[in-house]
């Protein structure tokens, strides 16, 4: 059917269709209400200021002086560094990632089971905690440096952790899960039937590969690489740690910002909202036009090759043993460091004093125990109301007829998630710094709810987004069963939907508590003094070289994050 | 009047129309099918009966009230799903007690609830041979268990009327037939008003006091399971109910009476058929038209000495095929292909030559659509 048909057809539905099995009409009404109302105040509106205000400049009203600021030589570096390095991002990554799926997917090995999901680690680091340990690890005062300082007599570093290839090191450490997962998952679905079919009808094993696997892993793939792009491209710590005379968009924005420099600031996150958002769409018309229904509904069981010989086993087994040390070493050094005390740390290769003063530093020092009760408060904050959000998007959108309202809903609701953690701050940064139309006498910038208000703004799209996966994994029939036997609306939600979603809502809420409690990108853009989370308190530990402190800080968040990622494993699984 | 009675209803999905003018009345007390193959808009007509879709044209009527715009839950009718849509959260007995639950006084009084509500549950499970098997969790049991589980949950309501949508296609071949007939037999019991989804023509043959039969959205015949079979409205019906002979044949004589005298267009014979009055009134003579005899209505011997009064046609055997009890005969009477199904197929061979016959009174005359 084309699309004139198509527009035929919704054209000839009758003039007013009636709603089942959505909400009672009032309730209806009251929703929109509020959910247009957040989605006005904080999506559409700071995004439509910064817009505005890039192309406005000197109180003239011209995208001639956008373009005019634009064309400056450091934006349109830094704009192009940006691509340049999520493109070679997004290639290594997907080099180390995609034969590591397919060697623990398709092999079996002692061990296999916890290396794989050794093999994922690096998803879960915050950031800021990832960049951190890796200066421990790789810097040139880092632990392996100064090993080799130490063995081959060198007078200084044998290498420095700065620029291109420290970036590139660093983002293909921590983003090639995306393929790695993805792949993993993308060759779990592939009916072993279609392989063992082309290899009956005389294909080889490279040409079932090429022509039948990889054609249908391409959605994997893409979705891997849309991922780790936009990832890339709102990557902060990293180049402010270590990129050298690398200047990317995210930095450029930051530093411009402090400055002063607005409509430097603004042009350029413009210009990154817009990157991100022209990939976005690129990859998914790509995806699009690659998605494979498998017409074949009884699938054959997919069956592990089993490594034979002692010596390939073995081979096996020691490289996925060599290759998870090396994942979990810069985790490794980070605890190590978190033992070492402040400032004894100078030229050895490992720290020389160790202690467990950092941790109960933090403990009992009042000020530290604010930071961790400011990023715990401020994170449940929004996590909270990002849960009881995508309760209220999901009442409103997941039921009854699918309208162009709804998918406009949907569309702003995903938005901040394209957006990088910089374009959030900011906007909204630059929205509510000072008395406006919208919010009268109100500023937001300032007070201890800018932070809450960024972290929800940031994340709420995962929880909806895991809200919208559970219900759409919830059979229908259910609540229609529900409804025939005489429950309305309220009833089937309270007594159906909510008990049978709330396990995979709740694994989603937690994810995005313990990403909002490591948060660093958008909190370093507004964090007032007064209210300074985890990850302020560790940059600036970093900045005082209480290298010790930082890592203390670092183990903590991480430890949360294991506790939180085996609680979300067990809901998920209790889910299905 | 009937109990339920759909109006001209109609139900379009995009650019299909799922349901297409379905006019369709079931009387108090009555197993009701609705038959026909998937897509025909079977399924679609009991959910707008249900209250599940909302029909775009066409009036729902249940005992005389309009009740098209009726939410589900006000209706009062209990249904079975395909896949039982037992809900996983909660053990069978808070399954089965879900509807009581729901309706909260309406139907019991507040002081004695929680203590008929166990009654009732525990009633209903009784009822479907599964006493005791409140506190089991329903991922425990077995497909077969489930599916009471479902029945049981719709009859514990006391439904006005119990709908089914293909409740029986995940069961597997004995345990169906075992369940088809336990279900009609508890739906008489309770003395209710069942409305019966379902492909199978065996299926709905066993459970149904009466079958409407749809294809592409339309009902096409309306009737008891023997009627449908014997005297079959038009081509769908006669082609999806068994296996047909379907001959096609134009009209020799002209005058009204049961014995008009066809002849095939394949093979030139001259069949006399007993057609009714209103059917020859639409047909002119020298129109094409087709007849339908059921293979098991034709007789095959292997001379010329049959008794059987009727059409006697020379014919040639082309293939047998056997299945247990009875034989699949195809035969060719000059040019006429045939399918005869006997009982007893010994001493004829592939390419012999035998007399066939048509009775008069078996052979039907159908309308084209």
């Amino acid at each position: 059917m084309n699309l004139l048909e198509k527009k035929a057809a919704t054209s000839r539905r009758t003039p007013k269709p009636r709603r089942r099995f959505a909400l009672p009409a009032p309730s209806t009404s009251v929703l929109f209400l509020i959910i247009a109302l957040v989605l006005l105040y904080g999506v559409i509106y700071p995004n439509a200021h910064v817009l505005l205000a890039a192309l406005q400049h000197d109180g003239s009203w011209s995208p001639a002086n956008f373009f005019a600021v634009l064309s400056q030589r450091t934006i349109v570096e830094s704009a192009l560094t940006s691509i340049t390095l999520s493109v070679l991002t997004v290639l290594l990554c997907a080099l180390a990632g995609v034969p590591l799926a397919f060697l623990f997917e398709r092999y079996a090995f002692p061990g296999r089971r916890l290396f794989a999901a050794l093999a994922a680690l690096p998803l879960v680091l915050p950031p800021l905690v990832g960049t951190v340990a890796f200066i421990f690890l790789c810097g040139e005062s880092g632990i392996l440096a100064r090993s080799l300082q130490h063995v081959f007599h060198l007078s200084k570093a044998p290498w420095s952790l700065r620029g291109w290839g420290a970036l590139l090191l660093f983002h293909t450490y921590t983003m090639y899960p995306f393929f790695y997962v993805l792949t993993g998952a993308g060759l779990q679905r592939v009916d072993a039937g279609l392989a063992e079919a082309a290899r009956s009808l005389g294909a080889s094993r490279a040409r079932v590969l090429l022509r039948v696997t990889l054609p249908q892993l391409t959605p994997s793939l893409i979705a891997a690489a849309l991922l780790t792009f936009m990832t890339s491209m709102a990557s902060f710590s990293a180049p402010l740690l270590f990129g050298g005379n690398v200047r990317v968009l995210t930095l450029e924005i930051f530093n411009a910002r402090q400055r002063g420099d607005t409509s430097i600031a603004l042009t350029e996150t413009v210009l990154l909202a817009l990157i991100s958002l022209a990939a976005l769409i690129f990859f998914q018309r790509y995806e699009g036009t690659r998605r494979f229904v498998a017409a074949a509904m009884k699938g054959t069981t997919r069956r592990r090759q089993t490594i034979g010989s002692g010596l390939g086993r073995l081979l096996a087994a020691c490289a996925a043993i060599a290759f998870s040390l090396l994942l979990a070493l810069p985790i490794a050094t980070l605890v190590l460091v978190s033992f070492s005390r402040d400032g004894s740390w100078t030229t050895q290769t490992l720290p020389p004093v160790y202690t467990v003063s950092n941790f109960a530093h933090l403990a009992t020092d009042v000020d530290a125990r604010s930071v961790f009760g400011n990023s715990l408060l401020m994170a449940g904050i929004a996590t909270l109301a990002a849960l009881v959000w995508s309760f209220c998007v999901t009442a409103l959108t997941a039921t009854g007829r699918r309208t162009r309202w709804k998918r406009l809903i949907n569309v702003l609701v995903l938005l901040p998630w394209a957006l990088p953690g910089t374009v959030v701050a900011v906007s909204i940064a630059e929205a509510y710094g000072q008395p406006n139309a919208l919010t009268g006498s109100f500023i937001l910038v300032g007070t201890f709810w800018i932070l809450p208000v960024v972290y929800f703004l940031r994340f709420m799209p995962l929880v909806v987004r895991a809200v919208q996966a559970s219900i759409e994994q919830l059979d229908r029939a259910l609540e229609e069963a529900a409804g025939v036997l005489g429950a309305n609306w309220w009833r089937r939600f309270w007594r159906v939907r909510l008990p049978l979603v709330a396990p995979g809502a709740l694994a989603g809420a937690l994810l995005v508590f313990v990403i909002a409690m490591g948060e660093y990108v958008a909190s370093v853009i507004v964090f007032t003094p007064g209210n300074r989370p985890v990850s302020i308190a560790i940059a600036s530990a970093m900045r005082d070289f209480n290298l010790g402190t930082a890592a203390a800080y670092g183990v903590i968040l991480i430890a949360m994050i294991a506790i939180v990622m085996i609680v979300a494993g067990r809901l998920e699984s209790r889910a299905r | 009047m009937p109990l339920l009675s759909l109006n001209n209803i109609s139900k379009r999905f995009g650019a299909t129309a799922a349901v297409a003018d379905v006019s369709v009345a079931v009387e108090r007390g009555e197993f009701f099918g609705l038959l026909g193959p998937s897509g025909c808009g079977k399924t679609t007509t009991l959910r707008i009966i249900a209250g599940l879709e909302a029909p775009d044209g066409g009036t729902v009527e249940f005992e005389g009230r309009d009740i098209t715009t009726l939410q589900p839950e006000r209706r009062g009718f209990g249904m079975v799903f395909q896949n039982y849509a037992l809900f996983p959260h909660l053990n069978v007995f808070e399954n089965v007690a879900f509807g009581l639950r729901a309706r909260g006084g309406r139907g019991i009084s507040p002081t004695v609830r929680e203590g008929s509500l166990q009654e009732r549950v525990e009633q209903a499970l009784d009822l479907v041979q599964l006493p005791g098997f409140g506190t089991r969790r329903v991922d425990e049991l077995s497909g077969g268990q489930q599916q009471r589980v479902a029945i049981a949950r719709a009859i514990a309501i006391e439904p006005s009327l119990l709908l089914f949508d293909e409740p029986l296609s995940n069961l597997d071949v004995a345990l169906r037939e075992d369940t088809r007939r336990e279900l009609r037999a508890l739906v008489k019991r309770l003395d209710l008003t069942a409305v019966y989804v379902t492909h199978d023509q065996v299926e709905a043959f066993a459970l149904c006091d009466r079958i409407a039969v749809m294809s592409e959205g339309r009902v096409h015949q309306v009737g008891a399971p023997r009627e449908l079979y014997e005297n079959p409205a038009n081509v769908f019906v006669a082609k999806f109910l068994g296996r047909n002979n379907l001959i096609r044949a134009l009209r020799l004589t002209s005058s009204n009476d049961p014995s008009t005298r066809f002849k095939t267009l394949e093979g030139g014979h001259t069949l006399i058929v007993s057609a009714r009055h209103d059917q020859l009134m639409r047909l002119a003579v020298n129109k094409p038209c087709l007849l339908a005899i059921r293979p098991e209505a034709i007789t095959v011997s292997k001379d010329q000495d049959g008794s059987e009064a009727g059409n006697r046609l020379a014919a040639r055997i082309e293939h047998l095929e056997f299945s247990g009890a009875t034989t699949t005969i195809t035969l060719d009477a000059n040019g006429l292909k045939l399918e005869a199904l006997v009982l007893q197929a010994e001493g004829f061979r592939i390419g012999h030559e035998c007399v066939v016959t048509l009775p008069v009174d078996r052979m039907e005359l159908l309308s084209e659509s």
